[in-house]
């Protein structure tokens, strides 16, 4: 079955259907681009459990060129989805990436061909805990495995295989994005040209899992959670989700842009109430940020995906020793970090800057001056828009990519 | 934007370019303290070289990067121990030695990650230097050592003879010297003690012996 998509893939390139026999079902729909896998591909999973049957969701953006070399898989953050650049249909919003990605932009899609999949275990189409297990007929919910982002760099790369990418341009992403960046370059080096870890660890700090952990109790705690059965019972835990995102979204904030953006200033009032409505305006927009999280993100994913950044730590599958999960890398990196992200400090990309020193690999660093914190990879950003199109465009140059 | 190996108005800096004559096409080359990269960026450009850089401004970083080189914002002094030996087959290190708190430890990683390290130095010893202070009595200012002395980070200048007796005494050989004028021109000297008193600035090419 050929996968119906918005975007154009060029024409001389036909999507290769001997990838997968039977090929893997393509649908299109209101979750734009899908794929489904059948019980003949399974996906073998770190937890040793193994996924049969599933489906990926994505969007792409630009074109293909005829030998499949300008391709660009964005990998996107805990709570962000496949709409890079257009309007999220749930929402309604333009895409978490419209600054940086599309034509004549950073990530220009008249230059290259840009791939975003939805996450294994999300909620924006690819199977998570939100969708019906085909062999119970009922929500995964709880029975859904749990999943690294190993696996899901795994789900991904059969993804590219079905659209008969052998080689990636670029692989970039931030945060969690990051995290899946440098298990691409570590597990795929010679899938991969260049990567662009942004705001990322190699491995998930106790104060990272501890605040992840906050998020967790309070979708847990909730009473509309229902053991993680909530879908069968119609309710969904949406004061306990709001609060995980109220959490965590101080996390991606700074000090310094709170102070800057808020202050003390109240919420439509002259004076505190001596009560417990929103009287500061810090509150109000947290409360905002909360709810309407709730609107577009299922808390049991929300539950399997935390989970994942926590587990995830490249160095101890290397015996402690960061550099081996970059032995003789071929890869070309540029590392960014930001100076005022708590979240995932600069300490953390020099880490990664040190190990690839090691290995004597190619790679750029730059840190970022802002104090935006960790959100600030999403912003306008124009140093970090101009140092991010520079490394493009001189890997472009090497990889013999055109100029639109 | 132009390119990213578009060529700078004005072409670079003559002291760079003798650099760049030693350097072999296609090598693997570590430019420590590459300020803007413009160094770089001329070997990426004319001898295809697998080019890295080091700085330690973040902004000379970030336009390096932004012109399409490799480069890490990083310290000579502590991050050199990082690389593999002899991963690269130069390492460049222009007009910064000075500014290194231990010049000594520097040269012998130099020499480890790279089979030939390009080293070069204002020379402290050029009789304009010695004139200033002996007959001045002021703390010498010339082209290549153009702050005063409260503002300069040039912390352990040295002089052709220094830095030769340094390389013999830690076990570095010198594959070459050349003398070079304030305007980075090679100056034919035969003589050592010469060449301390009459160049400006010189081109060390050391390796690990």
């Amino acid at each position: 079955m050929r996968v119906r998509n918005r975007a154009t893939i060029g024409e001389n390139v036909a999507i290769s259907e001997s990838a997968a026999s039977p090929a893997p079902g393509g649908t299109s729909d209101s979750f734009g681009a899908r794929l489904t896998f059948g019980p003949d591909r399974p996906l073998r999973l770190d937890s040793g459990a193994g996924l049969v049957g599933y489906t990926m969701a994505y969007q792409t953006y630009g074109r293909l060129n005829a030998d499949r070399s300008n391709a660009i898989l964005i990998c996107h953050a805990l709570t962000g989805d496949q709409y890079v650049t257009d309007a999220n249909p749930y929402t309604g919003r333009r895409g978490w990436w419209d600054l940086v990605v599309g034509p004549g932009k950073v990530i220009d899609t008249d230059r290259y061909f840009v791939i975003c999949v939805n996450v294994l275990g999300g909620c924006m189409g690819s199977t998570g805990p939100g969708e019906v297990n085909p062999a119970t007929g009922r929500p995964w919910a709880l029975t859904f495995p749990v999943i690294t982002i190993a696996d899901m760099v795994r789900a991904q790369a059969m993804v590219l295989d079905h659209l008969g990418i052998q080689q990636l341009f670029c692989v970039i992403g931030g945060s969690m994005g990051g995290m899946q960046v440098l298990q691409w370059a570590s597990a795929y080096p010679e899938r991969v040209f260049s990567a662009v870890p942004i705001a990322t660890s190699v491995r998930h700090s106790a104060q990272n899992i501890a605040f992840h952990e906050v998020g967790r109790q309070a979708i847990m705690g909730d009473r509309d959670w229902r053991d993680g059965n909530y879908l069968d019972h119609d309710v969904r835990p949406r004061a306990g989700l709001a609060v995980a995102r109220m959490a965590a979204h101080i996390t991606y904030l700074s000090e310094a842009a709170l102070r800057r953006k808020f202050g003390r200033k109240l919420q439509n009032r002259e004076r505190i109430t001596y009560g417990f409505d929103a009287d500061f305006q810090v509150e109000s927009y947290l409360r905002h940020q909360g709810s309407i999280f709730v609107e577009r993100f299922d808390a049991n994913s929300y539950l399997y995906i935390t989970r994942a950044m926590d587990y995830f730590d490249l160095a101890a599958e290397h015996d402690e020793v960061l550099s081996r999960a970059f032995r003789r890398t071929p890869v070309r990196y540029c590392v960014i970090s930001f100076t005022s992200d708590w979240l995932f400090p600069t300490r953390d990309s020099r880490e990664i800057v040190h190990a690839l020193n090691a290995e004597a690999a190619n790679v750029s660093f730059v840190e970022i001056e802002s104090d935006k914190g960790h959100d600030a990879f999403l912003l306008k950003e124009p140093e970090f828009h101009k140092t991010l199109g520079g490394f493009l465009g001189g890997a472009a140059e090497r990889r013999g990519l055109k100029k639109p | 934007m132009t390119g990213f190996l578009a060529g700078r108005p004005g072409g670079i800096r003559v002291d760079l370019l003798v650099i760049a004559s030693l350097i072999s096409d296609g090598a693997r080359v570590l430019d420590v303290g590459c300020g803007d990269g413009a160094l770089l960026e001329h070997l990426t450009r004319t001898k295809s070289v697998d080019g890295r850089g080091i700085e330690l401004s973040q902004a000379g970083v970030n336009a390096g990067v932004a012109r399409g080189l490799s480069v890490i914002q990083g310290d000579a002094d502590t991050d050199l121990k990082d690389y593999p030996d002899g991963a690269f087959d130069y390492a460049v290190l222009s007009q910064t030695l000075q500014a290194t708190r231990n010049p000594k430890r520097v040269l012998e990683q130099l020499v480890r990650i790279a089979r030939n390290a390009i080293v070069t130095i204002p020379n402290f010893g050029h009789w304009r230097v010695r004139l200033s202070l002996a007959l001045g009595g002021r703390m010498p200012m010339t082209d290549l050592l153009a702050e005063p002395w409260y503002a300069t980070p040039n912390i352990h200048l040295c002089t052709i003879r220094d830095l030769t007796a340094l390389c013999r005494e830690s076990a570095i050989g010198i594959e070459q010297v050349r003398f070079l004028d304030s305007q980075g021109q090679t100056m034919s000297l035969r003589s050592l003690r010469f060449a301390n008193l009459l160049s400006e600035q010189a081109l060390f090419v050391l390796r690990r012996t």
